[in-house]
């Protein structure tokens, strides 16, 4: 694959680096802060994303938010291979948010290396030019001669390295069009490659934004209501302010924050802090909002899509199967609790810490401070995890306001209470199904889902959408004080798993095995594909079942060992999965997940297979264990000793297989955790002959069989 | 408010004008700009504040400062700061890491384990870490990490 580039969807390098090529220039944003490292002077800046000193060493800045999905191995790995690298000269630097050299400087919905993927390509390429025809004016000789390979250019025995060209390549004028690798031509794309900030975090060198420190910096501890909906009444912070340390008590909307010289202090002054709230409505509880999703789905949803006849097919049936699938709120509980840095000054602020959402967050904090966006600096740290938390700018904004009231820098950190209390939680949701069997096939299928706090609760266009000619999607939602917000694989986290459990007991209905029927329908939707709407591509869904089918063993019925099948399509990727039970003393223990995954292409296979696991183990534990509920508007679970996670001894064994592509790179971090929860399920049924309908899983049955 | 001296990764500090009642992990954290120790919980159920404490894994959230007191603690900087130990290079040849957060307080939590039992079985393995969180669900890698140290 060539791929030509115009200039007019090319990298804004010439222009905006206004034809200078030091590095103080090329990162001028960043040194404006003057909180990131500034490389020596004698380095080039070719472009935006990289820079090259005379030793040869190459600085490449990964663009996007590192929450622990290694996109800071992964977006370097992708430049340096167009640059023709040598992966053992790059070093990584994280970029600061940059919105005019760099574009969607977010982490999230599993999207930016099927996003950046090209623009990358051509930072690296275009780069990887300039240092050719460099040579190339050397030597005299055409540039289309000379090679560039391994952090050097060749040309007829003649070698000169990109430290020695890197001057010179960095006054050339940049390339109309560069052509790109041939994928087969991949020399870093594709090879397993470690995790660049390894050494620092295995030395406790890697910062964190909640280890961020500045000269005159205070701590802030945060008090929200405590119930959902509720408003302040009277604030008494008499003992917090007599406390030995504490700085300062601040007040805006609901909240009041702390300030003190050090965390605990600002956490021990926000205990003694005495709030009386009230709230007009009714306080929120998870009692509840269960019994008003319930009437939701007694009632008619709005509909999504409504494919052929489904009333008829039902009216016709042999046989219906109506099921309805419970989940509960889930917090997201990133080991790194949410904590920002700010420093608000009149005509500037600067901001800095874990966010998955760096340009819309600087921008709110922009209006809400009344200042230009150009007035208010971002630098991105490494998150201690993100799923999806870290999408919503809160305690940026927070911060922001703090450090204006306080007129100090400052740093606001949650108390992990802070943090499970605060909301923004996946949506307690439900969903029923409804299928007509007959003759020993699905002739219809209807789906309804209820929700707290979203605009669909369905993926009506993913599969069996096309698979199945009477087909109905339908979503209702309630509005509740009880904040949500996207969560690990949003929608889908517990939509696949309902879904993958509901069609093995359809399939149970027409008398077919798991897998076969899974294969029947899409099937039928190959042999309609062009004729119906649908997101994903039948032939590569196909693949991975029948690949996980294969590794799995799953048509070997004879051992001792109880499987459960799940599948799932998200992010325009492509997952199966098998849970392997067994039984131990008679009770069912699940040993392993056997996983099949389509991505397209693997930038780093070493990377994939932790993410891959990760997904699984994570989708997993939340089936199993996870549960927050709300009472007189409250959490009731806020830290780890209530709220259960996912221990190492519960940790399934995952052995995964990636189909070998050449599609562009699909998502990863997400796309392996929805099915996991219905392999789970299924593997449950076939060792202990009951369904599960609700999660937590553990909660529904008498054994833990995570062990 | 009182003043602590201890055995800081091999230096000998004191700390002045601390609240007694504050946990290790605030001093280190907040006083001696020592941030690689980390804060998850606060209640000693995650383990991302594990120190040693006299060789033993603590968590450094739930020790009051005023109970340390010529205590030797090591802390994940001077825990192996060349990154030569066989944990550090186990947890590099199995790309253990995700987000990285929880992981100064899980190689702490390994390292006396192995400390005290250098061929650990999966159980007693499982035993000893399952005092620590990870969200990334970095949990087999470990193992097998783990399991790679104790071969060395
Ligand atoms: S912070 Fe100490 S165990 Fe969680
Ligand atoms: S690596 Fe992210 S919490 Fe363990």
């Amino acid at each position: 694959m060539i791929t030509n580039i115009k200039r007019r969807s090319f990298l804004k390098v010439a222009a905006t680096l206004g034809g200078g090529f030091t590095l103080g220039i090329a990162w001028a944003s960043d040194v404006k802060t003057g909180y990131i490292k500034t490389a020596a002077e004698d380095w080039t800046g070719i472009n935006a994303y990289l820079s090259i000193s005379p030793t040869g060493k190459i600085t490449i800045m990964s663009t996007n938010p590192e929450i622990g999905q290694n996109i800071k191995t992964a977006f370097p790995m992708i430049v340096a291979d167009e640059l023709g690298a040598d992966w053992k000269d790059v070093i990584v630097e994280q970029a600061a948010l940059d919105t005019v050299n760099f574009k969607r400087q977010v982490a999230g919905g599993s999207q930016s290396i099927r996003f950046s993927f090209d623009l990358l390509r051509q930072a690296g390429a275009t780069a990887r030019q300039m240092l050719i025809n460099a040579a190339a004016e050397t030597w005299g000789v055409d540039p289309s001669l000379c090679k560039a390979d391994m952090s050097k250019v060749v040309y007829n025995g003649k070698s000169l390295s990109y430290g020695e060209l890197a001057n010179k390549a960095g006054k050339m004028p940049k390339p109309e069009n560069v052509s790109l690798k041939d994928t087969k031509d991949f020399h870093i794309i594709g090879s397993s490659q470690k995790n660049v900030d390894a050494d620092k975090i295995l030395s406790g060198n890697q910062k964190y934004g909640i280890d961020t420190k500045r000269e005159g910096m205070l701590y802030a501890s945060i008090k929200k209501p405590d119930g959902f909906g509720q408003v302040i009444v009277s604030v008494n912070d008499a003992k917090t302010r007599a406390i030995p340390g504490v700085v300062d008590v601040v007040q805006f909307d609901e909240k009041v924050v702390v300030l003190a010289k050090d965390t605990w202090t600002a956490m021990k002054g926000k205990k003694a802090l005495s709030v009386t709230y009230k709230s007009d409505k009714t306080l929120e509880d998870s009692e509840v909002i269960d019994k008003k999703l319930v009437e939701l789905l007694n009632g008619a949803g709005e509909v999504k899509r409504n494919d052929g006849d489904v009333d008829k097919a039902f009216a016709e049936a042999d046989q219906i199967v109506e099921k309805t699938y419970e989940a509960p709120f889930l917090p997201h509980n990133c080991m790194e609790p949410m904590n920002f840095f700010a420093d608000v000054q009149a005509d500037k602020a600067h901001l800095e810490g874990p966010i998955q959402t760096p340009e819309g967050s600087r921008k709110a904090v922009a209006d809400m401070l009344g200042l230009k966006e150009d007035q208010v600096s971002l630098m991105l740290t490494r998150m201690g995890g993100g799923f999806g938390r870290r999408l919503n700018g809160d305690f940026v904004r927070e911060a922001a306001q703090i450090s204006k009231l306080a007129g100090k820098p400052i740093l606001l950190v949650y108390s992990r209470e802070d943090d499970m209390a605060g909301g923004i939680y996946r949506n307690a949701v439900k969903y029923r199904f409804k299928a007509a069997v007959k003759g020993g096939k699905m002739t219809a299928y209807q789906l309804h889902g209820a929700g707290v706090n979203s605009r669909n609760h369905c993926r009506e266009n993913f599969f069996p959408a096309g698979a199945i000619d009477n087909y109905k999607v339908m979503s209702s939602n309630y509005e509740s004080a009880v904040t949500c917000g996207p969560w690990r694989a949003p929608v889908t986290n517990f939509l696949a798993c309902a879904e993958q459990s509901f069609l093995d007991e359809v399939a149970e209905a027409c008398k077919k095995d798991a897998v076969d029927f899974r294969l029947e329908m899409l099937d039928y939707a190959i042999a309609n594909n062009s004729t119906t709407k649908k997101d994903y591509d039948p032939v590569r869904f196909k693949a991975v079942l029948k690949l996980a089918a294969d590794k799995s063993d799953w048509y070997n019925k004879s051992s001792n060992e109880f499987k459960g099948f799940s599948a799932y399509f998200s992010h325009n990727s492509y997952v199966a999965e098998v849970a392997h039970m067994k039984k131990v003393d008679g009770t069912p223990v699940l040993e392993k997940v056997t996983c099949a995954f389509d991505c397209g292409i693997l930038i780093n296979p070493l990377s994939a297979l932790n993410q891959v696991e990760g997904g699984v183990v994570d989708g997993i534990g939340h089936a199993m264990y996870g549960n927050l509920t709300i009472k007189d508007g409250a959490a009731q679970q806020t830290n780890f000793n209530t709220y259960r996670m996912i221990r190492i001894a519960e940790a399934p064994k995952v052995v995964s297989h990636f189909i070998d592509s050449t599609e562009h790179p699909s998502g990863l971090g997400e796309p392996t955790l929805p099915p996991a929860g219905g392999a789970l399920a299924n593997a449950i049924y076939k060792a202990t002959g009951k369904r599960i309908y609700k999660q937590p899983f553990v909660n529904e049955m008498e054994v833990d069989v995570l062990g | 408010m009182a003043t602590i001296s201890f055995q800081l990764n091999g230096k000998t500090v004191s700390v002045k004008d601390v609240d007694a009642q504050m946990p290790l992990l605030w001093v280190l954290r907040d006083h001696l700009n020592m941030t690689g120790t980390k804060y998850g919980c606060g209640i000693a159920m995650c383990g991302a504040c594990t120190v040693h404490m006299n060789g033993s894994a603590v968590r450094s959230c739930s020790i009051p400062i005023s109970s340390i007191e010529g205590s030797k603690i090591t802390t994940i900087e001077g825990f192996s700061p060349n990154m030569d130990h066989p944990l550090q290079k186990a947890w590099i040849e199995h790309d253990v890491p995700q987000c990285g957060y929880c992981q100064a307080g899980q190689i702490m939590s390994a390292a006396a384990l192995l400390a005290e039992n250098a061929k650990p079985s999966d159980e007693d393995i499982d035993i000893a870490m399952s005092g620590n969180i990870c969200r990334c669900g970095t949990y087999n890698r470990i193992k097998a990490a783990i399991k790679t140290a104790s071969n060395q």
